[in-house]
């Protein structure tokens, strides 16, 4: 068992760090750059701009819009993988050999999704540090301004908050696409039917997860 | 052993199991033939606690299945070597380890014993040199001798095949059906096999269950199933031209 979770650990939250590295980066260059072309008020401090992408990456972007990428790709190798092994006959071999398939496939991915925070923090580190590259390369705002702005009235708790939603959105990338993969019928076709159809849930309790989450905890 | 007794199925409405009963008996290569829709799959995998069945009783050993516990009834199947139709071999493995793979689910041998085993079995099967290949770099013929491999390295006490020649030519089929047979005898374990090959019922067939539309239409072996005037069995048996061509050729005495 503990092979198959450093299996997973590999391939779904090791092997998502590029894809992962390289939004956050530029997405959190947009928003600092959108953030310093909409502020045209001259009495708004310049480094309000730190302060917008800090909020924006840490309370949303890093944990939710991470999470529905995530859903894409981690979502449809799990739904593909589990699913496959369904439409050739692994799972009937492994449950003929006496194994709980189940627990042999899912708990795997679960145990492993626990380390996905660790990747919500680099995605939050590097959005923030996108911003920062963003108005060191684009003029948009000084760089000691960003940074002040981005130490600005710091609520610890909004970290607190961003993680709790982030557990619940790794619990639900390990079980709503190997629901999918597991429960399928068919060829396929119907694997890549199941992948979609996977990634369209998960991404529904992503979306719902997060108001419930930010009304209960936040409001 | 297995005995079968009085085994319905059925899907929603459509029963696709009408009571059958029969022995699978222990040394010997059992078949269970038929045409396709027979259900000889469902059949098979309610013999293997895949699909619950409605009403009936199936017994390994003495010991009914249904009466046991979950525990039990993972301690039984772990005494299951199954040889699935496409090998259900798992891609993300080597050979090796998926021989390996029962060993290191049941068994409290150490790490050099396991791999002992798992050299001896792939000796067996003829495939010593193929340890470190994936599945996807091996034949289809090689594929079923390492399914068989790893059916049979837990020392089972039943071995079920499903179609274990489906996709093969006709030489590698014999090489298989062969294989099938000196182990069933070599290690005196029960081996059920679904197949609707006529080669495989000649070469291995000591007992065969002939399944129509749900019912046991017939039973016996390979010595008698040309000499039996069942309607069903005739039709099913010289369907095939060459079988047709032999009857004809027996009959004007050639």
């Amino acid at each position: 068992m503990r092979g198959l979770i450093l299996r997973d650990i590999d391939d779904l939250v090791i092997g998502s760090f590029g894809i992962v590295a390289f939004i956050s980066f530029f997405v959190g260059g947009v928003v600092t750059i959108q953030t310093a072309l909409n502020i045209n008020n001259p009495l708004i401090p310049q480094y309000l701009v730190g302060f917008a992408t800090r909020q924006s990456v840490i309370l949303e972007f890093a944990p939710t819009f991470i999470s529905i990428i995530m859903a894409g790709k981690v979502g449809s190798f799990i739904t593909s993988s589990i699913g496959t092994m369904r439409v050739t006959e692994q799972i009937d071999a492994l449950e003929v050999m006496g194994i709980n398939s189940i627990n042999y496939l899912v708990f795997p991915k679960t145990i492993a999704l626990l380390l996905y925070p660790f990747l919500i923090s680099i995605a939050m580190f590097l959005g923030v540090l996108g911003g920062m590259a963003a108005c060191y390369y684009g003029g948009f705002t000084s760089v000691s301004d960003y940074i002040w702005g981005v130490q600005l009235d710091f609520i610890p708790f909004h970290l607190v908050y961003a993680f709790v939603k982030t557990f619940v959105f790794a619990f639900l990338l390990a079980t709503i696409p190997s629901y999918h993969g597991y429960f399928m019928k068919g060829g396929a076709l119907e694997v890549g039917k199941a992948s979609t159809t996977a990634f369209v849930w998960t991404s529904v309790a992503i979306i719902l997860s997060n108001y419930i989450i930010t009304q209960l905890i936040l409001s | 052993m297995i005995v079968v007794e009085n085994l319905y199925k059925s899907f929603e409405s459509a029963e696709v199991l009408k009571g059958i009963s029969t022995t699978f008996e222990k040394g010997k290569t059992n078949l269970i033939i038929g045409q396709s829709g027979s259900g000889k799959t469902v059949f098979l995998k309610c013999l293997l606690g895949l699909f619950p069945y409605e009403s009936g009783s199936i017994s390994y050993n003495g010991k009914i299945y249904n009466d046991l516990s979950q525990s039990e009834q993972r301690k039984l199947r772990s005494k299951i070597g199954m040889v699935f139709q496409g090998g259900a071999l798992f891609d993300s493995m080597t050979i090796g380890e998926n021989v390996k793979f029962p060993l290191r689910m049941f068994s409290k041998k150490n790490n050099s014993e396991m791999e002992d085993r798992v050299h001896a079995v792939l000796k067996r099967v003829k495939l010593e040199d193929a340890y470190k290949k994936f599945p996807s770099e091996a034949s289809g013929g090689m594929q079923k001798r390492v399914a068989i491999a790893r059916a049979i390295v837990n020392n089972p006490s039943f071995l079920f095949c499903d179609e274990p020649n489906s996709g093969l030519d006709p030489k590698t089929a014999i090489v298989i059906d062969n294989l099938i047979q000196e182990i069933t005898s070599e290690f005196n374990i029960t081996t059920v096999i679904n197949s609707h090959d006529m080669n495989s019922v000649m070469e291995i067939g000591q007992k065969i269950v002939f399944l129509k539309d749900g019912h046991k239409a017939w039973e016996g072996s390979n010595e008698n199933i040309f000499k039996t005037d069942n309607e069903a069995v005739t039709n099913f048996v010289y369907s095939s031209e060459l079988f047709r061509k032999v009857r004809r050729m027996y009959n004007e005495g050639l």
